[in-house]
């Protein structure tokens, strides 16, 4: 049974916890709900509550990495990557500091609370940032390695995780690497490059478009910074059309970031942005939210049914 | 121990050659920020070279004492002491906001003897404030300091730190404001008035010490004071002068952030005693 991503991630953050002594926890007043409670009741001399003080909780985080400590901050995506952002860029990323950034509601899974508990910017924010390295993980074991991986490598991370559950895809035990991507299915017509959320909606659309003949290939790209080049390039070579797929506006995210990559590798084939077209959201059931703004499995179908019209 | 009075009668000699190599490289550049240099230069000169634990020979120790400097403008004043403790070369502070050098326009942790990158206001007291909790974590005894300047004060997000290190009990964290009370567009009082300064950070819990910025021997006085307080964090508010030691700048906003022309520099440099 597929666990909800955000109880995964604390889970494992307890797990870390018992292991590593130096790994200490921050949130800001929303630890019932990003599941680092989950951390807090577990060690509480090494969990702290900052209150509603984003600024705050980032710039404490900084201090707590320059003495040696592994810091996980934790809150909302939207309000982590806005109000945490001035502390993120000028003393995490400018200092090179060794902490990580749990974005815990990413893209519209914070779905009833509506626009402003949307994060629809995060990838694109942190993207920007030197020194920023951004994990979106997919499933289950994408998380647990993503979460173990994060306390191991030293420097600034981001993990972009979800309130949502995911359904699993990875073997437990499976590999992963930072600046990877992973091929989750076989095809020859197009490729779907996704993150997160919509890596699930991508092997839908796949099996849609496969009973009408066309061939999808799938790639979850988990590592949004630094991204696979390789395997991006070797996908627009050998399937002639890349549709990128996110959770996220359709600037600067994970579809900026494939772009970036195809035009500096001068592999310009036909591509198409599946993600929110640079509009606000709203409130409403997450299924629902997903399907109007064009981010399921629907919308991955328009995108490649597009890509491909427009394919040589 | 009280440092002293010869050692004060030293640090005061101290201050004012910092203050006249500052100011000479803000004109090599013309660019930087003269005003609150100067009003900070006691503060900063006495916890460098009197009374932090700090040691180039070993600058990764654990325990060594930390300090961040929140208003980070004031950044070649820090480096005027860093040099001063060997952490930079000598000829250095002519490099100042020059392409390729260490001594950046405001602090980087990656020049050595410095903590944390500074410059965006607000966010200081809080990285000081993680550094205090994590050393006691630690189990060491290194004190943190952190540096404000009055301006900074607008920023809420000061306020968010001065709650938690009282929800923490940071005893081992010491504040200083740099109390001149004149930031970039006029003086604080027409910005953005504090009130009643001491008051308000009394409320937030703080153990509050008023003293004057520029007096050494009170400052000593008012860091031991903090140093014995073990109920909680100390702030010392300390009053000083905005470009202290030039006359014809102190108190002026307009020295905040203006470069010296060749002839500011001379009278200056006249009237604290160098040579030009």
């Amino acid at each position: 049974m597929a666990k909800a991503i955000r109880e995964v991630y604390g889970s494992v953050l307890a797990e870390l916890g018992e292991k590593n002594k130096d790994i200490v926890v921050l949130d800001a007043d929303l630890a019932g709900s990003t599941k680092s409670g989950i951390f807090g009741k577990a060690f509480p001399d090494r969990f702290f509550n900052m209150g509603i003080a984003e600024s705050n909780m980032v710039a404490t985080a900084a201090g707590l990495a320059t003495v040696g400590k592994i810091p996980f901050v934790n809150t909302f995506t939207v309000f982590l990557t806005t109000l945490g952002l001035i502390a993120t860029r000028a003393q995490v990323c400018y200092g090179s500091l060794n902490v990580k950034l749990g974005g815990a509601y990413c893209g519209m899974s914070d779905a009833f609370d509506g626009a402003t508990h949307h994060a629809t910017e995060d990838l694109a924010v942190m993207r920007s940032l030197p020194n920023m390295k951004i994990i979106v993980p997919s499933d289950e074991t994408g998380t647990r390695w993503a979460t173990e991986f994060a306390a191991g490598h030293v420097g600034p991370l981001y993990l972009r995780l979800s309130r949502d559950v995911y359904p699993d895809l990875y073997a437990p035990g499976t590999r992963f690497a930072l600046g990877k991507g992973a091929l989750v299915r076989a095809g020859s017509d197009v490729t779907v490059i996704a993150c997160g959320l919509l890596v699930h909606k991508a092997l839908e659309a796949a099996e849609i478009m496969a009973r009408e003949g066309v061939s999808v290939r799938v790639v979850d790209m988990y590592s949004v910074k630094p991204i696979d080049r390789e395997l991006t390039l070797s996908c627009a070579r050998e399937t002639g059309a890349i549709v990128t797929a996110e959770e996220h506006n359709i600037c600067g995210g994970l579809g900026g970031a494939v772009a970036e990559v195809l035009a500096w590798g001068g592999a310009g084939v036909p591509t198409e942005f599946v993600g929110i077209q640079d509009v606000f959201t709203e409130s409403g059931a997450y299924a629902e939210l997903l399907a109007k703004y064009g981010v399921d499995a629907d919308g991955v179908v328009a995108g490649i049914e597009k890509v491909l019209r427009r394919k040589k | 121990m009280p440092l002293t009075e010869r050692r004060i009668g030293a640090l005061r000699e101290t201050c004012r050659s910092f203050r006249i190599d500052v100011l000479k490289a803000i004109y090599g550049v013309q660019s930087g920020h003269p005003g609150g240099s100067l009003s900070v230069c006691e503060i900063l000169t006495l916890l460098y070279q009197a009374l932090m634990n700090i040691d180039v020979a070993k600058p990764d120790d654990p325990d060594r004492d930390r300090l961040v400097l929140c208003k980070g403008h004031a950044a070649p004043m820090l480096y005027r002491n860093l040099i001063e403790k060997g952490f930079l070369p000598k000829d250095s502070m002519s490099t100042l906001r020059h392409i390729d050098s260490q001594l950046q326009g405001h602090p980087s942790n990656h020049t050595p003897g410095v903590e944390m990158p500074s410059g965006p206001l607000g966010i200081g007291l809080s990285a000081a404030q993680g550094m205090a909790l994590g050393l006691r974590l630690n189990g060491s005894p290194a004190r943190v300091y952190a540096v404000l300047g009055d301006g900074e004060l607008n920023e809420g997000a000061v306020w968010e730190a001065a709650m938690s290190a009282q929800k923490y009990r940071l005893a081992n964290l010491t504040a200083v404001v740099d109390y001149n009370r004149v930031q970039l567009d006029g003086t604080t009082d027409e910005i953005m008035p504090i009130g009643d300064i001491e008051g308000k950070w009394r409320a937030f819990g703080w153990n509050v010490i008023r003293v004057d910025g520029h007096d050494l021997a009170a400052l000593d006085a008012a860091f031991a004071t903090a140093k014995d307080c073990t109920e909680g964090p100390s702030v010392l508010i300390a009053d000083t002068v905005k470009s202290k030691g030039v006359s014809f700048m102190e108190g002026k906003a307009a020295w905040h952030g203006k470069p010296l022309s060749a002839d500011d520099l001379a009278k200056a440099i006249a009237e604290l005693g160098g040579e030009n």
